[in-house]
């Protein structure tokens, strides 16, 4: 974000009543000035109550302590569907589809187990030849010499290509997939795809129906190491409702998708606006260990997490009622100087660089965070045999959200290739 | 001062010295112990210190609390044995513990 202390925002940030500063506008992450307004509500609101046009009133917790101790406190702090959901944007029942990112105990815990496996370590371990031949065929296959787009031919492409994978969704139709994760997150007032909620909620019918014909010819076939496949025989998941069944699977494609998307893109763009670093980089390329989580750090490709408190409790020194919302920003929890060294610069050899709050903390913690990592060291490996440097050609299009952080488009240009 | 062993996944031992008071996990990171990732810290909040207590030891190391049990219930292959080494005190009675790692945390 910028942290310049000359930005103009800056001013606006600190010259603006305390109680008129609401974080949840589109525009600030879509321009990066949102960093200003932490920063402030760190050091003097940490635990700041707003009242948004759209959102109604909602509580903004901006240190990486008390973000922690929410997302650490389940019983009290709840991600119920139901009650309002993990995001700030709520939806009416009938649009809704139920995971267990939105589930509290017991519920959330005996789904969330039958996905376990798929992404525990010896399974990653098996992934990795697959996702490292996908890195190689789409590095070879970018020109050089001539500006593209590294969203659309890297981010994309190479995250929609390892969820094709995990689900064994075919091959040639893997870009529903990611148009329906941009349906599940969007929002008609964002610049993505999502014209209107109708229009999301026709678009994701489509992929219920998609989803629901493999997942009945894989309920019918012997078990597979697909996640469709292990979802539908697994004890626990396999007599699920069509409706969680297909919230699961919405899920997955979601949670592994934008996110990792975003933090391929942000990564490069950090180590372009720091130079010294990608330096450091190209001198020793073993730093990829502590570059990638150092990247998801930075990037932390959800801005913010939402609970709903069931009873009154007391956090920050401020009173929070039951039913109030309450809003984890892990965009600012990230850039805590209280929780993390220098939280505002780029450092790719940190000491503890996954001391991170970006894939959340507590028993709803991104199931999917070491295959993130695997995709993101697995490229960036192949990054560095091949290019000496990959350069951001353009101001990149930030998305309009203040949910998914990220990046529509960034023009790029590889001046040449190694060898 | 107690000595707890560390056995790596591939059957590498590492016997280290830990202060009364100390969490099971601070001895290995603070000791270069591969294997345990503690991403929260301490906290009870990323099962990434996950550790297998030997048997024997198993009893003497107490019984896990709510949030830890909470964890384990979501971690990648656990057993009975299961613990996270962040909510381990050691004391003297804990002299030669014995944990073994699991292949990779998560």
């Amino acid at each position: 974000m910028h942290m310049l202390a000359d930005h103009p925002e800056r001013a606006r940030a600190w010259a603006m009543p305390l109680a008129d500063i609401d974080v949840s506008k589109g525009y600030l992450f879509e321009q990066d000035v949102v960093g200003f307004y932490f920063e402030r509500l760190r050091l003097e609101d940490p635990v700041h109550r707003a009242v948004s046009k759209r959102y109604g009133p909602y509580w903004s917790v901006t240190r990486y302590k008390d973000i922690m101790a929410v997302d650490t406190n389940h019983a009290v702090f709840s991600s119920e569907a139901r009650i309002g959901g993990i995001s700030l944007a709520e939806r009416p029942q009938a649009e809704m589809f139920p995971s267990f990112i939105a589930m509290d105990p017991p519920r959330h815990d005996e789904q969330r187990r039958a996905v376990t496996p798929m992404v525990a370590p010896a399974n990653l371990a098996m992934l990795e030849p697959t996702i490292r031949a996908r890195a190689c065929r789409i590095l070879d296959g970018l020109p050089v010499g001539a500006q593209f787009d590294w969203v659309e031919r890297v981010s994309v492409e190479l995250t929609t290509q390892m969820l094709a994978t995990l689900f064994d969704f075919p091959f040639e139709d893997r870009r529903l997939l990611t148009w329906w994760s941009d349906m599940a997150t969007g929002d008609p007032d964002g610049n993505g795809p999502v014209t209107s909620w109708e229009m999301r909620l026709a678009e994701l019918g489509k992929c219920l129906a998609y989803f629901t014909r493999l997942w009945n010819e894989r309920v019918n076939a012997p078990p597979a190491n697909d996640l469709i496949s292990m979802l539908a025989h697994a004890p626990s998941t396999r007599h699920m409702s069509p409706d969680e069944f297909l919230g699961n699977l919405i899920l997955l494609i979601v949670g592994g998708n934008d996110t990792t998307r975003n933090s391929i893109s942000g990564g490069l763009l950090a180590l372009n606006r720091h130079p010294d670093q990608y330096e450091k980089l190209r001198a020793n390329p073993a730093l990829v260990s502590s570059l990638v989580p150092e990247i998801i750090r930075w990037q932390t490709p959800l801005a913010h997490m939402r609970r709903t408190a069931l009873a009154d409790v007391e956090l920050g020194g401020k009173q929070i009622r039951k039913g109030d919302k309450v809003v984890m920003w892990y965009l600012s929890g990230n850039r805590d100087p209280e929780a993390i060294e220098e939280p505002d610069r780029f450092i790719i050899d940190r000491a503890r660089p996954r001391a991170h709050i970006a894939f959340g903390f507590g028993i709803h913690r991104c199931v999917g965070n070491r295959l993130a990592e695997l995709q993101l060291t697995v490229l960036w490996e192949e990054i560095l045999k091949r290019f000496p440097r990959i350069e951001v050609a353009g101001e990149p299009t930030r998305t309009r959200s203040n949910f998914v952080h990220g990046f529509t488009a960034m023009p790029v240009v590889i001046p040449a290739r190694i060898g | 001062m107690p000595r707890v062993t560390y056995i790596e996944h591939g059957g590498k031992r590492h016997a280290i010295e830990v202060p009364v008071g100390d969490s099971v996990m601070r001895g290995a990171v603070y000791n270069g112990v591969p294997g345990i990732d503690a991403d929260c810290g301490g906290e009870c909040a990323c099962a990434t210190c996950h550790v297998y207590v030997d048997q024997a030891w198993l009893a003497r190391t107490g019984a896990p609390g709510d949030m830890e049990r909470s964890m384990l219930a979501c971690g990648a292959d656990t057993r009975p044995n299961s613990r996270l080494a962040c909510q381990i005190r050691v004391t003297e009675a804990l002299d030669g513990l014995v944990v073994s790692l699991p292949d990779g945390q998560h």
